[in-house]
C-alpha cells in the first residue's frame, strides 16, 4: 500500500477495499461483467479483434511486469509466444484434440515457463543492452526451429490449428445469461478474456507482494538490493520466469484466434509490438498495458477505414497505417513520456497533492 | 457502519449488475436459429467481395498490382450496367502477406464488412490461414490467387472454395515432360521454394525426370541469401535449372550465378518470370549495376493467360482498352492482366449463378462450369462437383527481349497419372465478345 496517494489512504476505503486480494477480486468480477456486457453487445468482428486484443494485452501485461517492475528489457517475448502457439498447435488440431481448452493452455504456459527458466538463467547474467541483445536473438531464432524441423511443425507454412469446439454447458450458461447463442470466435474471445482476467490478477497481486518489491527494489537499485539481502539472480529469473510464462499463454491465445501457427506470424515485428504496447500505455502498469494492445488491435484497422473513407485508395489507406503509427507514437513519448497510464497517474497526483496542501 | 456501508455498496453494485446481465437472457434452453445466411453482401443494386493481397512489405512488388487490375475490371462492368442490374463493390484489405494479418483482415471482410463472397485472396501460407473460416462461415471462396493444390482436391472438407490458375503439378508436370523429350542430355538441378510451391511442382517434375536429376536445392521465403543454394547447384554440375520460386528469387538467383560465373539454362515456373518485374527488381537489388530483363533473355517459362507482350491477342486488347478507361496511375502490366483475367472469371461465375445469386448458387454454378464458355484462360478449367481445380494447362515458352515466344502448343492434364495432351478444345483462340463483358447462361 506504500505507492498508494496518502490522501486516498486518508480517506478511509473500507476494509474489503484495502485489502489486496480482495480488491483485485472485486476488480476481477466486475472486468468479467463488463467482458461480457462487450462481448455479447458486439458484433463477431469485434469479437474476434477482442480476441486479438486478449492475446497482445496477455503478453504485454507479462512484459510489463519483466521491464516495468524488473528492469529487464526483453526484444524476445515474441518468441516465447511463438512456443506457446506450437505447443498448442501440436496439442490442439485434428479432429481427436489430445487434450481439452484449458489443459491445451495450461500445456502451453508450462511449455513457455521452462524455456523462459532456461533463458532466464542465462538472462539474469546479462545487463541491458546486452540483455536486449540476446533476447533479440531469440526472437530471430526460434522462428528459424519450425522452418528446420519442417516435418514436425509444418515449416513456412506453419500449422493449422482447430477451431475451439464450444462446450454445451457453456453455451447453456451464456444463454441463460444473455439469450445469444455462442459462435466459435466469440467463444475465443471469451478464452481469451478470461484468461487474461486470471493472468491480471495473479500479476497484480505478485507485484504488490514480496516478491514485486523485491523486483522494484532489483531495478531501482541494485547494490542497495543485495546489501538489503536480496538474490538479485533469482530474483530475475523468477520475473523472466513469470514473463515468459505470460507470453507462452499469449501465444496459446493468438493460435486459437488466428487458427495457424506460422513462422511468420513471430518476426521480430510482434515482440518489437509488444514493447511498443507497454511504453505506449505506461511502463510497469497493468493497466497500461491492456490500453497500449487496445492501441495496437484497434488503430490499423479504423486508420484504413478512415483512409477509404477519405476515398484514398487501397495501397495508400494501408500505407497510412504504420504512418500513424508512427506518429501516435512520436507524440507520446512527447507529450507523455511515462506512457499513458503513467503520465494521468502522475497528473492526478500532483493535482491531489496541490487541493491537499493549505492554501 | 461506514466502512460496513461502502462494502455493501460495492457488492450490491457488482450483484445488480450481474443480475441485470442475467436479466437480458432469457433464462431457457437454447435452441438452432434457422436463419439463412445467402443474402450477405448481396442487394437488388450491388454486391460486395473483398479479398486479401499484400499490399504493403516484400511480396508488395507486382502482387499488389493483382486488385488494381481486378477492381479496373469491375468498373469496366459497373459502368457498363454492372451484372443483373447490381454493381460489384470489390473490398481490398492488406495482410502483407502475414498469415496472422490474413485472418484479423478476413475476419473483417466476412464479419463487418459481411461480404458475399471472397475472389482472388492471395497466397499459400496465406490463405492456408483462413481457408477453413471461410468453409466453416459458408462463404464462398473463389479463385484462389496461388497454385497449391489444396484449394481444390478435397472437395469435401473445402466445399466452398476454388483454385484458377494451374495447380503447381500439373506446371511440373508439363515442364518436366518437354524437359525430358527435348532436353534428353540435360544434367537438371531444381531450384525450390520450401513450400506447397516447391513440393507440388517437384512431384511433377519426378515423374518424368527423376533419372535426369543431379541436384534439389531448397529455399526458405523471406531469406535472401540464396548463395549456398547456387553453388549447390554449380557444384553438383547442373546444366539446366528448373526453378519453382517467387520474382524476387528469380532475380536473386540470376544476381549470385551472375556473381559465381555460374551460366546454366534457366527455367522459371510461371509464378516467378515477369520480365518486367524482375528486371525491375534485378536492377534494384543490384543497385543499378544490372540493367532491366536483358538477363532473362533466352530464360524457358510457361504461360496460361496471354501477357502484355500480346499486344495483337484479342484478350489483351480488351484489358489494355479496360485499364486505359478505369485504371488507375502506371501501366497495364501482366500481374495487372493477371487480375483482370480473375475479374472476368467471377462475372461469369456471377452470371451463372442466375438472376438472384445466393452463396449457394454461385458454388453450383462454378461447379457445373461449361468447359467451353470463352475467356481469356488458354486451357479450358477443370471445375466439376468432384474437383475445383482450375485452368488445366499452359504453354512452354521462351523469353526474348521481354517478349514470350510461344515452343509448343497449349497442353493441358491433371494431377497424378493423367495424361498430358495438346489442347484440342479452342480455349487459347477464342475472342472476348464486343463489349468485352462476358455473357454467360445461367447454370440450369
Amino acid at each position: 500500500m506504500a505507492s498508494l496517494p496518502l490522501p486516498l489512504a486518508k480517506v478511509g476505503r473500507s476494509t474489503l477495499w484495502q485489502s489486496t486480494l480482495w480488491r483485485h477480486l472485486l476488480l476481477a468480477v466486475a472486468g468479467l461483467v463488463v467482458v461480457v456486457l462487450v462481448l455479447e453487445g458486439t458484433s463477431d468482428f469485434r469479437n474476434a479483434q477482442l480476441a486479438a486484443m486478449a492475446y497482445l494485452g496477455i503478453a504485454a501485461g507479462g512484459l510489463t511486469v519483466l521491464t516495468g517492475l524488473n528492469g529487464q528489457i526483453s526484444l524476445g517475448h515474441g518468441a516465447f509466444m511463438a512456443i506457446g502457439a506450437y505447443t498448442t498447435a501440436l496439442l490442439y488440431q485434428g479432429t481427436e484434440p489430445v487434450l481439452p481448452v484449458l489443459g491445451v493452455l495450461l500445456a502451453a504456459t508450462l511449455v513457455a515457463l521452462v524455456v523462459g527458466a532456461a533463458v532466464g538463467v542465462a538472462a539474469a547474467r546479462l545487463h541491458g543492452p546486452y540483455l536486449a541483445g540476446a533476447t533479440l536473438a531469440l526472437a530471430i531464432a526460434v522462428p528459424g526451429i519450425a522452418l528446420f524441423f519442417d516435418g514436425v511443425l509444418g515449416g513456412e507454412q506453419g500449422l493449422n490449428v482447430r477451431l475451439p469446439e464450444v462446450p454445451g454447458w457453456f453455451a447453456d450458461i451464456l444463454f441463460f445469461l444473455t439469450a445469444h447463442d455462442v459462435s466459435s470466435s466469440k467463444y475465443v474471445a471469451y478464452i481469451g478474456w478470461l484468461s487474461l482476467i486470471v493472468t491480471f490478477v495473479l500479476l497484480a497481486n505478485l507485484s504488490r507482494s514480496r516478491v514485486g518489491r523485491i523486483w522494484r527494489a532489483v531495478r531501482d537499485d541494485e547494490v542497495a538490493a543485495e546489501i538489503a539481502g536480496i538474490n538479485l539472480g533469482r530474483a530475475r529469473v523468477l520475473a523472466f520466469l513469470v514473463s515468459a510464462a505470460c507470453a507462452g499463454l499469449a501465444g496459446a491465445v493468438m493460435a486459437m484466434a488466428v487458427r495457424l501457427t506460422a513462422p511468420s506470424g513471430f518476426t521480430l515485428t510482434l515482440s518489437l509490438t509488444l514493447l511498443t504496447a507497454v511504453v505506449l500505455g505506461g511502463l510497469g502498469s497493468l493497466l497500461g498495458a491492456l490500453i497500449g494492445a487496445a492501441l495496437l488491435t484497434f488503430l490499423p484497422q479504423v486508420v484504413t477505414g478512415v483512409g477509404a473513407d477519405l476515398g484514398l485508395s487501397d495501397l495508400q489507406s494501408a500505407e497510412l497505417t504504420p504512418l500513424v503509427y508512427g506518429l501516435t507514437m512520436v507524440l507520446v513519448i512527447l507529450l507523455a513520456p511515462a506512457g499513458i497510464v503513467g503520465s494521468v497517474r502522475g497528473w492526478w497526483r500532483s493535482r491531489a497533492e496541490k487541493a491537499h496542501k493549505p492554501a | 457502519m461506514k466502512r460496513w456501508t461502502r462494502t455493501l455498496t460495492m457488492v450490491t453494485s457488482v450483484v445488480t449488475t450481474g443480475a441485470v446481465v442475467a436479466a437480458c437472457g432469457a433464462g431457457s434452453s437454447r435452441e438452432a436459429s434457422g436463419a439463412s445466411a445467402s443474402e450477405v453482401g448481396i442487394t437488388k443494386s450491388s454486391i460486395k467481395i473483398g479479398a486479401h493481397f499484400p499490399l504493403t512489405g516484400v511480396a508488395a512488388p507486382g502482387y499488389s498490382e493483382i486488385p488494381t487490375g481486378m477492381k479496373a475490371y469491375f468498373d469496366y462492368v459497373n459502368a457498363n450496367g454492372g451484372v443483373n442490374g447490381r454493381k460489384i463493390e470489390f473490398v481490398v484489405r492488406d495482410d502483407g502477406y502475414n498469415p496472422t494479418n490474413t485472418s484479423q483482415v478476413t475476419n473483417e471482410l466476412a464479419l463487418k464488412e459481411q461480404i458475399f463472397a471472397m475472389v482472388g485472396g492471395l497466397g499459400t501460407p496465406t490463405h492456408a490461414a483462413v481457408v477453413d473460416f471461410l468453409n466453416s462461415e459458408k462463404v464462398p471462396d473463389l479463385f484462389v490467387s496461388s497454385g497449391a493444390l489444396q484449394w481444390g482436391d478435397d472437395v469435401e472438407a473445402k466445399p466452398y472454395t476454388f483454385g484458377w490458375q494451374p495447380d503447381y503439378e500439373s506446371e511440373g508436370k508439363i515442364i518436366g515432360q518437354y524437359v525430358a523429350e527435348n532436353m534428353p542430355d540435360a544434367k537438371v538441378g531444381l531450384f525450390l521454394q520450401d513450400d506447397d510451391l516447391g513440393r507440388d511442382s517437384e512431384k511433377g517434375v519426378r515423374q518424368f525426370l527423376d533419372k535426369q536429376i543431379v541436384a534439389v536445392q531448397r529455399y526458405t521465403s523471406g531469406n535472401t541469401d540464396v548463395a549456398p543454394q547456387i553453388a549447390g547447384l554449380q557444384a553438383k554440375g547442373a546444366d539446366l535449372v528448373l526453378s519453382f520460386n517467387t520474382p524476387s528469387y528469380t532475380a536473386l538467383s540470376q544476381l549470385v550465378s551472375m556473381k559465381l560465373n555460374y551460366k546454366p539454362k534457366w527455367f522459371y515456373a510461371n509464378i516467378g518470370s515477369d520480365p518486367t518485374l524482375v528486371g525491375s527488381l534485378l536492377s534494384k537489388f543490384s543497385e543499378g549495376k544490372v540493367d532491366g530483363a536483358s538477363p532473362l533473355d533466352g530464360v524457358l517459362t510457361t504461360e496460361y493467360i496471354s501477357g502484355v507482350d500480346s499486344t495483337d491477342d484479342p484478350w489483351v486488347k480488351l484489358w489494355q482498352k479496360v485499364w486505359d478507361e478505369n485504371g488507375g496511375k502506371g501501366d497495364l502490366t501482366n500481374y495487372r492482366v493477371y487480375g483482370m483475367a480473375k475479374a472476368y472469371a467471377f462475372v461469369q461465375a456471377l452470371q451463372a449463378a442466375g438472376e438472384n445469386p445466393t452463396r449457394e448458387s454461385i458454388v453450383k454454378a462454378v461447379e457445373n462450369w461449361d468447359p467451353s464458355t470463352a475467356g481469356p484462360e488458354l486451357a479450358p478449367f477443370r471445375f466439376s462437383e468432384e474437383s475445383h481445380m482450375g485452368i488445366s494447362g499452359m504453354r512452354i515458352v521462351q523469353l526474348e527481349g521481354g517478349v514470350s515466344k510461344p515452343l509448343t502448343p497449349v497442353l493441358v492434364t491433371d494431377t497424378g497419372d493423367a495424361p498430358i495432351k495438346e489442347d484440342t478444345s479452342g480455349q487459347g483462340d477464342d475472342a472476348p465478345p464486343a463489349n468485352g463483358i462476358p455473357d454467360v447462361k445461367p447454370a440450369g
